[in-house]
């Protein structure tokens, strides 16, 4: 039987990146993966990430992914695809079923990351035809390049059903609602904001009835719930949707873990049954590691410094590295990874509700509900100063870890105290109006506002992730932040360049006294069906 | 249904057109990509049948749920959504376990 150094299960972010880490120190790896290409979800993932530089911060997942998979390539590790692992043992023993054969391999480490499964909710209809993951959402549209539906509703309103729901739309699927039975919306507000914006309404506090059609999907209808969940009578809506969306959480994925006596223990915050695991993500049973969404529910980021953490534990189990590097490498990944735990969205806030930023800002209330910031509120947060010539407004009103605004700014007129501090523009230093912060904003809440008071006009420039582009004098409609019409407006320029990765940068023209509200823009229908 | 430009990805590399037959009837489709993506893009909603007779289509995309399973060259339960589509593949709708009603 052949015995590997380590192997890893799963050749996600957090697979892969144990493996790096090991074959970086000389181990001899083997990544075995039940799909036909490694990269786990990073490949879907086609939105820039949070975080800040050492987190890969404004790349889009599926190219972290790429490089990823490269340097695992470069440095020698074998990755073995179409293999499921059946079977963990405690003497470090796998069961891999490879071409319906079962054969065995051991090693003397091994990092699980086996990842996450979408959970589900069942209601009337939900087995029809139509009724998907957002996950399979996903796949179909990011990796397949086919539409998953004509016309969707998204159910659920977390940072994964709002990410999908905005890819969504970048394949040119219309979305109908999205729909979450908790008062307020889950995700970033900043994911929430930039899909409010384009049309799509939200109803939080609502829940869905039943699925409608006969063969397959052909509506939706949707109702009201009270504080104790219960659906309130007199308020169901209906919607004709082809597709339901479910995006109702994640639950990791441990079942290896207790086949190989593993303890476990179910930890809501982390979202289910979860192995024990020590500060370097090893169980119960020595020389078993996990890391990634199986040992707790988090974003890509997390998950490739738990896989750093855990390959690096694995090669000073092995006596790879020294005991002083060993501890100042894990520190440094320890610091990184603290970086990403802090905020509001922190997974030990998981169902908390915040009332205040941590400076003290009140969090809007429509925000939370509707998924956009009322224009008369959103002056007080201090990203946005009343100025006439061109400068940043930065509607990022919620603590999150992330801070590529910051570091773009090559002027230094944009201020994140620490890393989940609200963005400040500090009015003092000059803005050259390049845009870097507008293209590098993860969360799209970054745009440039240059009034021209003279001429009455006021020019916009938005991040624009949608095709077809608009060109230069096409006309067509400023949205508001609610997605509401608000006036015409003229595309005055784009800048499109290759290190904005494909977030162009729109300039509309619109008149002076929408310069606050104007958030968006809507080619005329013509100009897009000709 | 296909995404011809999509903003981000910009055109997706697939393998050369091929056709296949469901339930005898011709279909095309791009070699290697997933049966069920093939089917998707052709407006194709149900996969099968259970025994009791309500309809099922892709539920999870990735090989995990098995709703998406139907009659693949004579092999029944096979996961559309994770086997690549050749040339010639006769796909049978599933009822039950067998392509009969």
């Amino acid at each position: 039987m052949k015995r590997y150094d380590l192997i890893v299960i799963g050749a996600g972010p957090a697979g892969l990146s144990a493996a790096v880490e090991g074959a970086k120190r000389g181990l001899e790896v083997v990544v075995f993966d039940e799909n036909d290409k490694p990269g786990g979800q990073l490949f879907k993932q086609i939105h820039k990430f949070f975080g800040s530089k050492e987190h890969k911060a404004k790349i889009r997942g599926y190219n972290i992914g790429k490089e990823l998979l490269s340097n695992a390539e470069q440095l020698g590790v074998k990755i073995i695809l179409n293999a499921e692992v059946v079977g963990l043992y405690p003497f470090k023993e796998v069961a891999i079923n490879i071409d319906q054969k079962v054969v065995y391999y051991r090693a003397d480490t091994i990092v699980a990351s086996t990842g996450a499964s979408e959970k589900m909710i069942s209601f009337p209809g939900w087995t029809l035809p139509g009724v998907i993951g957002a996950g399979a959402a996903q796949t179909m549209m990011n990796i397949h390049g086919v539409k998953p539906g004509k016309k969707i509703l998204m159910l659920g309103s977390g940072n994964v059903g709002l990410v999908v729901t905005y890819q969504l739309l970048q394949a040119g699927i219309e979305v109908a609602a999205v729909v979450d039975a908790s008062p307020q919306i889950g995700g970033y507000g900043v994911h929430a904001a930039k899909v409010a914006r384009t049309e799509v309404p939200f109803y939080t506090s609502h829940t869905i009835v039943r699925a409608e059609g006969e063969a397959s999907v052909t509506g939706a209808v949707i109702a009201e719930v009270d504080q104790n969940w219960n659906i309130i009578e007199g308020t169901e809506q209906s919607f004709e949707v082809d597709t339901i969306c479910l995006s109702v959480g994640l639950s990791p994925m441990s079942k290896l873990f207790s086949m190989a006596g593993c303890d476990l223990e179910e930890i809501p915050a982390k979202g289910g049954m979860v192995p024990l695991c020590d500060e370097y993500g090893e169980t119960s049973v020595s020389g078993i590691y996990a890391a990634g969404d199986v040992s707790g529910i988090e974003e890509a980021s997390s998950a490739m410094i738990e896989g750093r953490i855990a390959g690096k534990a694995a090669a000073y189990k092995l006596g790879y590295i020294e005991e002083k590097e060993f501890l100042e490498e894990i520190a440094e990944q320890k610091k990184s990874l603290a970086g990403l735990r802090q905020g509001m969205f922190a997974p030990e806030n998981k169902g908390k509700k915040f009332k205040k930023t941590e400076e003290g800002y009140a969090i809007s209330d429509n925000l939370l509900k509707k998924g956009y910031i009322d224009s008369r509120e959103i002056e007080k947060y201090p990203g946005i100063k009343a100025k006439e010539q061109i400068h940043p407004v930065i509607e990022c009103t919620q603590n999150i870890p992330c801070n590529p605004c910051q570091d773009s700014c090559p002027k230094e007129c944009i201020v994140v105290e620490n890393i989940t501090s609200l963005p400040e523009y500090i009015e003092s230093e000059a803005c050259s109006g390049c845009g870097l912060c507008v293209a590098s904003c993860p969360g799209q809440a970054v745009f440039l506002i240059n009034d021209d008071p003279e001429a009455g006009c006021s020019y916009i420039t938005i991040p624009y992730e949608f095709s077809p582009l608009p060109a230069s004098g096409d006309l067509g409609i400023a949205l508001d932040r609610s997605g509401e019409e608000l006036c015409e407006a003229e595309i005055f320029d784009i800048k499109s360049i290759k290190s904005f990765d494909n977030t162009h940068l729109l300039t509309m023209k619109v008149p002076i006294e929408y310069s606050k509200e104007a958030r968006f823009f809507k080619a005329k229908r013509s100009e897009i069906y000709g | 249904m296909r995404i011809k430009e999509h903003p981000v990805l910009g055109e997706f590399e697939k393998g050369k057109e091929v056709t296949f037959t469901l339930d005898g009837k011709e279909m095309h489709g791009y070699e290697g990509e997933p049966i069920a993506a093939a089917l998707r893009a052709a407006g194709v909603m149900v996969h099968r049948h259970t025994k009791k007779g309500s309809g099922r289509g892709i539920f999870c995309a990735i090989g995990r749920c098995t709703d998406c399973v139907m009659i693949v060259n004579g092999k029944i339960n096979v996961r559309t959504c994770i086997t690549p589509l050749k040339a010639g593949m006769e796909v049978k709708t599933q009822y039950g376990v067998s392509d009969k009603h």
